[in-house]
């Protein structure tokens, strides 16, 4: 039976929208939106400092509104669904947003960071590179303060991502999170043309997979006869909607299933939607490289994880042999092409991919300790790859301009500045997977879900993939300590306060969560004692009467 | 209660932080080293002209008064020593009689999620491989005083990495956890690989390292498949609760324990090294200091044979029956393919990286023949193994700090100049072919009786590597030792008082455990019987066609006495 819902009717009545449990969102749209005008109204000097403050001010009170908001859950219920059932408030879309606002924030401290007056992105993007006039602008002094707005936009739209109750909405929190990003990516201050094309790489191939996510969500509405994930859950668990009783719709919902599956697969970057990653991770400035890195892969997840678990997790046995199939092209190609790599940025977007491809197995599990695991590896992956970027951004050619990105140059870093080098080091074991790291426990607890849910040859083909990535973390160790400089080495440019932060932060957090991961494994992460099924700790609007009301 | 454990895991760590703040002002001011400090003093303060970024290395000032290396290096001895005292002081409390059950236990929720907890305690075995472990830490300091005098940083960050190798050693040893006892396996690989890659000889050392870790790391992964599949079925790491009758592990079907065996094993063998695995080891070997070298080999290979032991076998009783003649097999082409290899090597490293392929042939020969003789003479010959060979890797060391060569050929006729050197070398090659009245014979001895017992071919074939062993070893010698005195060698200083230090105490524990064994192996045998009764039960069981036979246990206990 699919309950009837009121809202689509035309009422006299407005609709009861609970502001208290939207005041997250609503307070970084609004900063975004106040950016904007400052942009028009305050004069130029002084933007920078004031869109700073606002950037940082509005995630810092959209954390502490997030931390409230789990105190105000009701203890009993995993969560509530707002405005009229289009978005979800539970433990879990909660831990993922307070975890992208941190990130985010760590990442706007790489953004806002400035070197001689000069930060990571363009004086003036609109001028043609190499010409004139951007030398003029660049003389000038000229920056995009714009930047932080559009980082703003994002963040809200990776906040929305996860948090959507029905496919509209998340694709419009797509396009949110996306539209700003393929902005920012072509705005590097370097290399202008390299930034550009990767832009216009990552605008073209996001819309493409944007129209298959949408053009999914048709099939599915076609299927289910709404875009609202609790009945569209209901549907699946009827065989379709009512037109549907005699059994004929599942081809729709395969479509349906396989096209969204691809939208979102994309934004992670799983094999074969990847190559996208390594171009844009390569030519947007490092800054929004790591924003990318770290908030946009953990909403990202969020997304999948929610449509996964939520609409389609009752037609499992037919997502489940896909996932699989990607999961192990993830592992497999991107560790095995990653070997190849011999530019930093490049190999860390390989990197990030075969990443993908762990927490993938984590959603094949299906299992609320998958759902779990993959959220313990996102926050913790999300800390140590920005740190990772961060030390990218200060290692540069010897004439001080742009970062250093060719690996085999990386020669002697480690006797240069050891702690920096130390740091790297750090973040690169973590990757690997090595114990007392952060990055083992998250794999720990993928594998573990993995096994668990009867996946384990899926588990096999990570750990043997696991040593694969390993070998081209260790070379990077490797150039770093044990070869000496090719003449005087890279210049590394001293860290400001706000990179030095970015590092310190990711080393603490690695170590941290590597040590005594135990608060948040126990505490933060939904635990399978309230059911072995996802579902039961993710609200939709299914379970709930309260938050539209 | 003194958590005895904890504090000898704690202890060296401790020291290790401590080397890695001091100040990192220059060392001695010797001319030489004046320079070079100076220079990598330069290349430290070039970015910091243009901006450097914050590092913890700050300029050389004018190497005043002494350094920080020689610091580090008391340091690092003093807190070494004081970990052997302390683990010394646990030994003399451990209660022999209770030598098969765990002792100095101490538990703690870690992970409550995944059930991890700290845990650790030990056996008969576990504490002598801890007290070995423990031995020989202070005896390669001393041994590597002055082995890096000329780094970069007087060699400070090779003496913290021994103090944290120490600490993962005695923890993977102690750890009752097998989640504890995996993170400790893997982590101490990096440590290992620093002191490899970094502070290695030759150009190799850098791809000997990587080698060394991606092997190892493979093996590891592997190995964490296994791990997550026994807390998956088992419900809980800790050792415990795995073993014993009640556990759901013991409960697993035989196909799926076979896995899980496998799991663990190939990690074990590849850590040991059993052929055809063990391609790694003469690379490392060959790249290491000698220091690092006596602690790989020495401490680090015996995880894998302990690990056998103590995991394949007693968590995974229903499966060893199936691959008793299979590893037996592989042991035996270790013994003979790691001899025959020694014995055309021209390095010496190399070569006593061989001979210790062949030597873990027999350990887990002794092991996987599932007698109570046969694994006492395993345990036994891990720790005897450990003097031993550590002894032989210290000696080749001195010779390398005076030549600045390993290979056999740059020596010839050093006993005419450096008697007292060649006397000891000759003492120790002795113990590493297992002649009577040293050390490793008693532990070749019991491990032959306990094969013979198991299987008459196997003993057979395994005979033929002691032959190996003392072409080898005299071979080596004489080419080195024996002879024309070589050019350049004339001037061959002999042993110093602190090289004497380093190398007495192995020699005096080689000859004491040749002659008098038994405090030793009253402690590890009430240990290795428990793991004979897992055994042998299943063994007969499979002979008896796979009914279950416990009443083979008492049979091979029987033979046992």
């Amino acid at each position: 039976m699919i309950p009837h819902m009121d809202l689509p009717v035309i009422t006299e009545t407005p609709p009861n929208i609970d502001w208290w449990l939207l005041a997250p969102l609503a307070t970084v749209f609004a900063a975004g939106v106040l950016g904007v005008l400052f942009e028009a109204f305050v004069p130029k000097g002084r933007r920078r400092g004031i869109q700073i403050g606002l950037a940082v001010l509005a995630l810092l009170a959209a954390f502490v509104l997030l931390v409230l908001q789990v105190g105000s859950l009701p203890a009993d219920e995993s969560g509530v669904t707002v405005a009229a059932g289009v978005l979800a408030v539970d433990r879990t879309v909660i831990f993922f947003q307070g975890t992208i606002t941190v990130l985010a924030l760590v990442s706007l401290l790489l953004i806002s960071e400035r070197r001689d007056g000069r930060d990571a992105f363009a004086a003036q993007a609109a001028t043609v590179p190499g010409s004139e006039e951007e030398r003029a602008h660049i003389m000038a002094g000229s920056q995009h303060t714009e930047v932080y707005p559009l980082v703003l936009f994002a963040v809200l739209g990776m906040l929305m991502f996860p948090a959507s109750n029905d496919f509209l909405t998340m694709f419009i929190a797509l396009e949110v999170m996306s539209l700003p990003l393929y902005l920012l990516c072509g705005l590097a201050r370097r290399r202008r043309l390299f930034s550009q094309e990767a832009a216009v790489k990552y605008f073209l191939l996001g819309a493409f997979s944007s129209a298959f996510f949408l053009f999914g969500a048709a099939m599915v509405y076609g299927y289910a006869g709404s875009v609202n994930f609790g009945e569209i859950r209901l549907a699946v668990e009827a065989g379709g909607a009512e037109i549907f009783r005699g059994g004929d719709g599942e081809p729709l919902l395969l479509m349906g299933i396989g096209l969204v599956a691809i939208g979102l697969l994309f934004k992670v970057g799983a094999v074969p939607f990847h190559n996208w990653k390594p171009d844009v991770y390569q030519g947007a400035p490092t800054p929004i490289t790591a924003l990318m890195a770290s908030c946009t892969l953990v909403a990202a997840f969020g997304a999948l994880l929610r449509v996964f678990f939520v609409p389609f997790g009752g037609s499992a046995e037919s997502w489940q042999p896909m996932l699989w199939v990607v999961a192990v092209l993830t592992m497999v190609v991107a560790a095995v092409i990653a070997v190849t790599q011999r530019d930093v940025k490049r190999l860390l977007a390989y990197s990030s991919v075969v990443h993908a491809g762990f927490v993938l197995t984590a959603v094949v599990a299906g299992s609320t300790d998958g759902l779990a695991g993959a959220m313990f590896y996102l926050a913790a992956y999300g800390f140590t790859t920005l740190g990772a970027f961060a030390v990218v951004t200060l290692v540069r050619t010897r004439d001080g301009g742009q970062e250093l990105g060719d690996l085999d140059r990386w020669a002697g870093l480690g006797r240069r500045s050891p702690a920096l080098a130390g740091a790297l080091a750090l973040f690169l074991l973590a990757f690997a997977g090595i114990p007392l790291t952060s990055g083992f426990i998250g794999k720990f607890a993928v594998f573990e879900a993995a096994v668990a849910a009867g996946a384990t040859p899926l588990v096999v083909v990570g750990v043997l993939s696991s040593a694969v990535t390993a070998f081209f973390y260790v070379r990077i160790i490797v150039v770093m300590f044990f070869r000496d400089p090719e003449g005087e080495g890279p210049t590394v440019v001293r860290a400001g306060a706000a990179t030095g932060g970015v590092i310190v932060i990711g080393v603490a957090a690695t170590l941290l969560l590597g040590l005594y991961p135990g608060p948040v494994l126990d505490h933060l992460l939904p635990s399978s004692e309230a059911g072995s099924e996802p579902v039961a700790v993710m609200v939709d609007q299914a379970s709930t009467e309260t938050g539209a009301k | 209660m003194i958590p005895w454990l904890t504090i000898a895991i704690a202890l060296p760590a401790v020291g290790a932080a401590l080397v890695w703040a001091l100040p990192r002002t220059a060392a001695k001011a010797s001319p030489a080293r004046a320079a070079r400090t100076a220079e990598a003093g330069g290349a430290a303060e070039a970015p910091a002209g243009g901006g450097g970024v914050a590092t913890a290395v700050r300029p050389a000032t004018t190497a005043a008064g002494g350094g920080s290396a020689e610091t580090a290096k008391r340091i690092t001895l003093g807190f070494s020593i004081a970990t052997l005292l302390v683990v010394a002081a646990m030994a003399l409390r451990f209660d022999t009689s209770r030598a098969a059950s765990l002792q100095f236990e101490e538990v703690h929720p870690w992970i409550q999620r995944f059930g991890v907890h700290y845990a650790v305690g030990v056996d008969g075995i576990a504490l002598v491989l801890i007290l070995m472990s423990a031995v020989l830490v202070p005896l390669v300091v001393l041994a590597a005083w002055n082995e890096h005098d000329d780094r970069f940083d007087g060699g400070r960050g090779y003496f913290a990495l021994i103090l944290v190798l120490e600490a993962m050693m005695i923890g993977v040893f102690a750890a009752t956890d097998v989640f504890l006892f995996y993170v400790f396996f893997e982590a101490m690989l990096i440590p290992v690989y620093f002191m490899i890659g970094r502070y290695g000889r030759g150009d190799g050392r850098s791809a000997a390292a990587v080698k060394f870790l991606l092997y190892s790391l493979a093996g590891g992964l592997v190995m964490l498949v296994s791990v997550i599949g026994v807390y998956v079925i088992g419900g809980s790491f800790l050792w415990t609760d795995l073993v014993g009758e009640g556990s759901a592990l013991a409960a697993v079907d035989p196909a799926t324990a076979r896995w899980l065996f496998l799991g663990f094993f190939i990690a074990f063998a590849i850590k040991a090294p059993m052929w055809p695995v063990h391609t790694w080891l003469p690379s490392a070997a060959g790249a290491s200091r000698p220091g690092t070298a006596v602690l790989l080999v020495g401490v680090l290979d015996k995880v894998g044979t302990y690990g056998m032991m103590r995991y394949c076998l007693e968590l995974f009783p229903a499966a060893v029956s199936w691959f008793v003649w299979p590893v037996v097999g592989l042991s035996l082409v270790s013994i003979i393919y790691g001899a025959i290899l020694a014995i055309g090597q021209n390095d010496m490293m190399r070569l006593v990286a061989y001979t210790s392929v062949s030597h873990f042939g027999f350990i887990t020969l002794g092991i996987f023949a599932l007698t109570a003789q046969g694994q006492a003479g395993a345990a036994l010959y891990m720790v005897n193994h450990g003097f031993a060979t550590g002894a032989l890797f210290l000696i080749v060391g001195f010779l390398v700090a005076r030549r600045g060569s390993s290979l056999i050929s740059d020596y010839g006729g050093v006993q005419r100049v450096a008697p007292k050197l060649a006397g000891v070398f000759l003492v120790t090659g002795l113990a590493g072919l297992a002649l009577p009245g040293l050390a490793p014979f008693v532990s070749e001895f019991l491990v032959f009786v306990g094969v013979y017992a198991f299987h008459p071919a196997p003993a057979v074939v395994a005979a033929v590597g002691v032959v190996l062993a003392a072409l080898y070893i005299l071979w080596m010698y004489q080419r080195t030792m024996n002879g024309p005195t070589k050019e350049g060698l004339t001037g061959l200083r002999d042993l110093s008082a602190r090289e004497t230090w380093a190398v007495a105490p192995l020699l005096a524990l080689i000859l004491v455990l040749g002659l008098y064994p038994q405090p030793v192996l009253d402690v590890i045998n009430p240990a290795v019987e428990r793991t004979v009764g897992i055994g042998s039960g299943t063994a007969d069981a499979a002979a008896d066609g796979g009914s279950e036979g416990a009443s083979g246990t008492q049979e091979e206990e029987g033979d046992a006495e």
